[in-house]
């Protein structure tokens, strides 16, 4: 097990590479770069600027040179500073002489997105283990049906097509919620709970809308889950034992079901720091999402980059939590039965 | 076959998806406009019998441009489908069948699409190739065969220790007939539910592409695109976003309900 | 038990969202807009912007998001007064000498900066000196690098002598941001914080930049320009357009841009919204063009684009596209100027003699009906940015060319592709885009045969000795007159060559608040937004701030 654990970690260092090596060449394979933008066309606007602002930030240079001169920075955790806003770093703050403090572009974006994802994941699974669960116990019933009915329908709306017609309805016709954005404007003159409610009411639309598809699997799988378990022998054994069937689907099955989240939840970790491009727009919201996206469009290379860095970091070690998780989990290999 | 049509699931997802296959395969023979027919005499104009889904902004008929689009639909997600079913099935067969270093390497692989966001690989491809109807669908195609990979992966892993399975290798056959002769059909029901499932995500990843104004570019309609352009009046001209909206909602129910109703039908621990 | 308790749970919690969320906004009761109301210091404008600025410098920001919001802080020497004529800013008056080089400003006494230092003419040399330094990263320092000497005898008087006259000189100056020298001078202008955090001289200044949501402008004390109206300007960043206009349509904002089928369409369906909202048109000044690439064939046969001029119905265009809310041009001027050429006319559409001048060119009808020479078809690709307006052009483009023969494929392109790989490079053969203009007439860099470089703006290729001179020339005549017959001579070549076809001059279109007063209408030639300074919001109409609930 430890030995699996170290060749694991060992790997992650030859994936990064690889994962930064094959995205920054990606990004150099889509034409033009920084000075590309809208306001390129404005003929006031001479060509030797442009030319000077790409020697600056070394995009005169081949690609393999750019890399080498990447990768050295950010073996230092150097993750740079953006082109396109204007030198703000990407990762964190940074102080000027004078004590001004400029905030790095993904610490301002990530607790946002990671905070509507987070509040996101919580109701999935609550709601999911719920869903899932009565599906199972009622299975096949008009119920179930109606649960699973009700749960595809949720994952196959278009997000963007409910979000505008949500937004219209809650924040138009009926003015119940704020309709874009993240605070209210006279945000600063409420209490310390009237911010939270703002914050609250402003979150609604955005997490039902990103959390919706993501219920419809998590409900199934517990429901699928729950139904192999109850088949199983040890529940036939507790129920013949005359145990009471609430205490058999919820103690025992559903114990052994959600172990198998743990995995999901191990996959989930990546995700957590991907927004959803389309919702952010809509909602108005600056997650990670949307700046990822405006990087790729302006050609914003460090970025990018330190976006793709900090997400397959993420994802190498998620995807190895979630596999410890299953192999923990599974009792055959944690006793070392099957390798 | 039985189980198969006592399912409702299943049968109202197949019900759904033949009447729409049927509808796209007959579009050309009962569209009653021409779907890029441009009349900027009758720009926006609510459904009518004349218009039975009403017009566009540049006054083309839009049940037409919905036949069509179902075709572009359907295409997408076929073929995207297609090309992620083929690749995770080579990729997950060989991981499954020969583990070890294969396996390691096979599955590192997958790390690393898994990595790297699959809107990323999109946007930047289509950028760089400039958007087409075929190279949205290579790329939506070429970033989700992962799923089924482990998919497949999964279940030679379970499978391998079985009896026919050992049997056959003493008898010496090739491993390409063993995996494709003895394990593949075994496998297939994960194979062929994650298809229709996969179906049904590329319609909703075409829509999404569309909103970003990457996804089938104009003048060729996809439901997508339709909804997208009106979604700026979405209040006025309802019938923009209604019918593409709806007909998006109900192709990836229907196909969502074709892979769970047949994920319970093959599933033999389901028979109660 | 424990499946009742979740669901009690799960149902009271629910309930207690929804009772949260039920704190409704109170429904508006029917206001009369239509009272003389009258001016008084105060209240709140809300707008959305697209995009976040990223640096309130203007010279060193590309985008436009900050030169809008920059434009609010900053003051010029000089700018345009709402009939498009030059007026003092900075400067209350400026003198050109008889050589016709050398201009020499005179700032207005006693001027402040929002902190409370004189602004001087240092701080004009200052900011000179700054544009046109090369390590200063700005797209915009060639115009004033034609400076040769720049200097500040007194506190009250900027000098600058140009190598040879130079005619956009005071259009340049109208653009420039003066910046503060007591603040700035040991500062890196690419690096300094100040960019987030100016001080200027204008109107307003910077109140507060949440980042990512908006950006909150509050009356400065010490506007070198007196003071405005409205209080406060808040710009919100939301990025998409429909969910602009709902939160229009919601009261959470108050002014926004919108498209002709809103203008057109969905507001005069909506009594409700027409009740409080006002809309307003003006034409802007740029326009969009089909562009031919001279260097290929057979595009540089002039028969071909003048055919092809005809063919296209740009009445149709206008009215499909922009529902009639543009105009049809025939030169690079916007309409109502001194500089259009009002004896021109655009090509008007006729498919029969375009015909004609395409067999004179050698094209032939074959018998499926397409034009062919020598074997080889009429076929082309018009390529465009992803902007609805232009590939709906395109859409309209492609159907009159196909009726007379001509095969049109389509391509829509992202922005950085369309211009890296295709503009660049002359890879391309018809081009549907659009040119946003500056006022003066000064269209060098865009016609003049020297500017086809990579990345220059002539990459159309156009090349024709008499243009040439008349735009060298143009540069160089200060005399209004004389200047206005240099380029309507120029239009009149151009309209002849016809190296692009004039498409549209589309309008601008608002949509504003009715609680927003002042506003002249009809616009003015500067546009509805030269006054805004003098905007007012009337106390009673005012928007309620979470704070007074």
């Amino acid at each position: 097990m430890i030995s699996y654990l170290i060749k694991r970690i060992l790997w992650m260092i030859p994936m990064m590479i690889g994962i930064s090596l094959i995205s920054f060449f990606i990004m150099h394979l889509a034409p033009g770069d920084v000075t590309s933008s809208e306001s390129s066309f404005n003929p006031r606007a001479s060509e030797e600027s442009r030319q000077k602002l790409r020697e600056l930030y070394n995009l005169d240079k081949p690609v393999v040179i750019q890399y080498g001169l990447w990768l050295k920075r950010i073996v230092k955790l150097d993750f740079g500073n953006s082109f396109a806003s204007h030198q703000k770093p990407v990762l964190w703050e940074q102080k000027d002489k004078s004590g001004n403090v400029t905030k790095g572009l993904i610490q301002e974006s990530l607790p946002i997105t990671l905070m509507i994802n987070l509040i996101g994941i919580f109701i999935i699974f609550s709601i999911s283990i719920v869903l899932g669960t009565i599906s199972a116990v009622r299975q096949n019933t008009w119920v179930d049906r109606s649960i699973t009915l009700f749960v595809f329908i949720g994952f196959a709306i278009p997000g963007f097509w409910l979000a505008l017609l949500l937004m219209y309805w809650t924040g138009v016709s009926n003015q119940w919620l704020p309709i874009s954005g993240l605070h209210s404007p006279g945000f600063q003159n409420l209490s310390s709970f009237g911010q939270f409610i703002d914050l609250l009411k402003h979150l609604v639309l955005p997490v039902s809308i990103s959390s919706l598809s993501g219920l419809a699997g998590i409900s199934l799988y517990v429901r699928n889950g729950m139904l192999d378990i109850l088949h199983q022998d040890f529940i036939t054994t507790a129920r013949s034992k005359g145990l009471k069937e609430k205490k058999v689907v919820f103690i025992h099955a559903l114990k052994n079901a959600i172990l198998p989240l743990i995995t999901i939840i191990g996959l989930s970790i990546p995700g957590l720091i991907g927004g959803s491009v389309i919702a952010e727009s809509i909602f108005a919201i600056p997650g990670m999402g949307k700046l990822f996206y405006d990087s790729v469009l302006m050609r914003d290379f460090p970025v990018i980059m330190g976006i793709l860095t900090i997400g397959s970091v993420l994802t190498l070690i998620g995807n190895l939590l979630a596999d410890i998780g299953y192999a923990w989990a599974d009792p055959r290999v944690r006793k070392g039965l099957v390798k | 076959m039985s189980v198969f049509l006592k399912n409702p699931l299943a049968i109202s997802g197949l019900i759904i998806i033949l009447i729409i296959l049927i509808l796209a395969l007959i579009a050309p023979f009962i569209v009653p406009y021409d779907p890029n027919f441009i009349d900027i005499n009758s720009i926006l104009l609510p459904p009518s019998l004349a218009h039975l889904m009403g017009t566009d902004g540049l006054g083309r008929d839009v049940f037409s441009r919905m036949l069509y689009g179902a075709q572009i639909s359907l295409l997408v997600g076929f073929v995207a489908v297609g090309i992620a079913t083929v690749i995770g099935v080579i990729l997950g067969s060989l991981a499954g069948f020969y583990r070890g270093w294969v396996d390691s390497l096979i599955m590192r692989f997958v790390d690393i699409m898994l990595s790297i966001p699959t809107f990323f690989l999109i946007l930047a491809v289509i950028a760089f190739l400039t958007p087409s109807i075929w190279n949205i669908m290579i790329v939506i195609g070429l970033t989700s065969w992962m799923g089924v990979t482990r998919l497949v992966r999964a279940e030679f892993f379970s499978l391998r220790q079985r009896e026919f399975v050992l049997a056959a290798e003493t008898m010496g056959s090739s491993h390409f007939s063993i995996i494709v002769k003895h394990l593949l059909p075994n496998s297939l029901t994960p194979i062929i539910v994650s298809s229709v499932l996969g179906i049904a995500s590329a319609v909703l990843v075409e829509s999404g592409l569309s909103f970003l104004g990457l996804g089938v570019q104009a003048p060729t309609a996809s439901w997508g695109n339709i909804l997208t352009d009106g979604k700026e009046y979405i209040q006025f001209a309802w019938w923009l976003s209604l019918f593409p909206g709806l007909a998006i909602l109900i192709t990836v129910l229907g196909y969502n309900l074709l892979g769970e109703g047949l994920r319970d039908v093959l599933d033999p621990k389901n028979k109660n | 038990m424990k499946k009742k308790s979740i669901l009690f749970n799960f149902i009271t919690l629910t309930f207690s969202l929804a009772l949260l969320i039920s704190c409704s906004k109170e429904s508006s009761e029917v206001i009369d807009y239509s009272k003389k109301y009258t001016n008084s210091f105060g209240g709140t404008l809300v707008n959305a912007m697209a995009g976040e600025p990223s640096n309130l410098i203007a010279m060193v920001a590309g985008d436009s998001a900050s030169s809008a919001i920059a434009g609010n802080i900053f003051n010029s020497l000089i700018k345009y007064d709402e009939n498009l004529n030059y007026a003092p800013d900075l400067a209350e008056s400026w003198k050109i000498s008889n050589s016709q080089k050398t201009i020499t400003f005179t700032l207005k006494k006693n001027l402040k900066w929002s902190d409370g230092a004189p602004l001087t003419s240092e701080d004009v040399l200052f900011t000179w000196k700054l544009i046109t330094n090369p390590t200063t990263r700005t797209p915009y320092g060639s115009d004033y690098q034609l400076v040769k000497e720049a200097s500040a005898p007194d506190a009250l008087t900027f000098k600058i002598t140009y190598a040879s006259s130079y005619a956009p000189a005071l259009d340049t100056w109208t653009a420039l941001h003066i910046l503060p020298k007591h603040i700035l001078k040991d500062e890196d202008i690419n690096k300094t914080f100040f960019s987030r955090k100016p001080t200027g001289s204008s109107y307003y200044k910077l109140d507060e930049w949440i980042s990512g949501q908006q950006v909150v402008l509050k009356a400065s004390n010490n506007s070198t320009s007196g003071p405005p109206s409205i209080e406060k300007l808040i710009s919100r960043i939301i990025p998409d357009t429909s969910s602009q206009f709902l939160e229009l349509t919601a009261d959470n904002i108050d002014l926004m841009n919108i498209n002709p089928i809103q203008y057109q369409r969905v507001f005069p369906a909506r009594k409700d919204l027409q009740q409080k909202i006002a809309l307003y048109k003006e034409l802007g000044n740029g326009y969009t063009y089909l562009g031919f690439n001279l260097k290929k064939a057979p595009f540089n046969d002039i028969r071909v684009r003048q055919a092809l001029n005809f063919a296209i119905d740009k009445d149709e265009v206008i009215k499909g596209v922009l529902l009639g809310l543009g105009e049809s041009i025939s030169s690079p001027y916007k309409p109502g100027t001194r500089w259009n050429n009002p004896n021109l006319s655009p090509y008007p559409y006729k498919p029969k003699k375009a015909l004609e001048l395409l067999s004179e060119a050698g094209f032939i009808k074959n018998k499926d009906g397409l034009l062919v020479k020598n074997g080889k078809p009429l076929k082309f690709e018009i390529i465009t940015n992803q902007n609805k307006q232009r590939e709906m052009t395109a859409v309209l483009i492609q159907r009159r060319l196909q009726e007379i023969g001509v095969e049109v494929s389509i391509r829509v392109i992202e922005w950085a592709s369309f211009v890296n790989r295709f503009i660049k490079t002359g890879d391309f053969d018809v081009v549907v885009l659009g040119w946003g203009l500056s006022l003066d007439p000064d269209q060098f860099n865009i016609w003049h045969s020297s500017q086809q470089g990579p990345g220059q703006f002539n990459f159309l290729g156009y090349e024709n000795k008499k243009v040439d001179k008349l735009l060298e020339l143009g540069r160089k005549e200060l005399n209004p007159q004389k200047r206005e017959k240099i380029y309507h001579q120029f239009s009149k070549y151009l309209l002849e060559d016809s190296p692009i076809v004039y498409l549209y001059a589309g309008y601008g279109l608002s949509a504003v608040h009715k609680r927003v007063k002042g506003i002249k209408k009809p616009a003015p030639p500067a546009g509805i937004y030269h006054n805004n300074y003098n905007w007012f919001i009337p106390k009673p109409l005012r928007r309620n701030e979470i704070l007074e609930r």
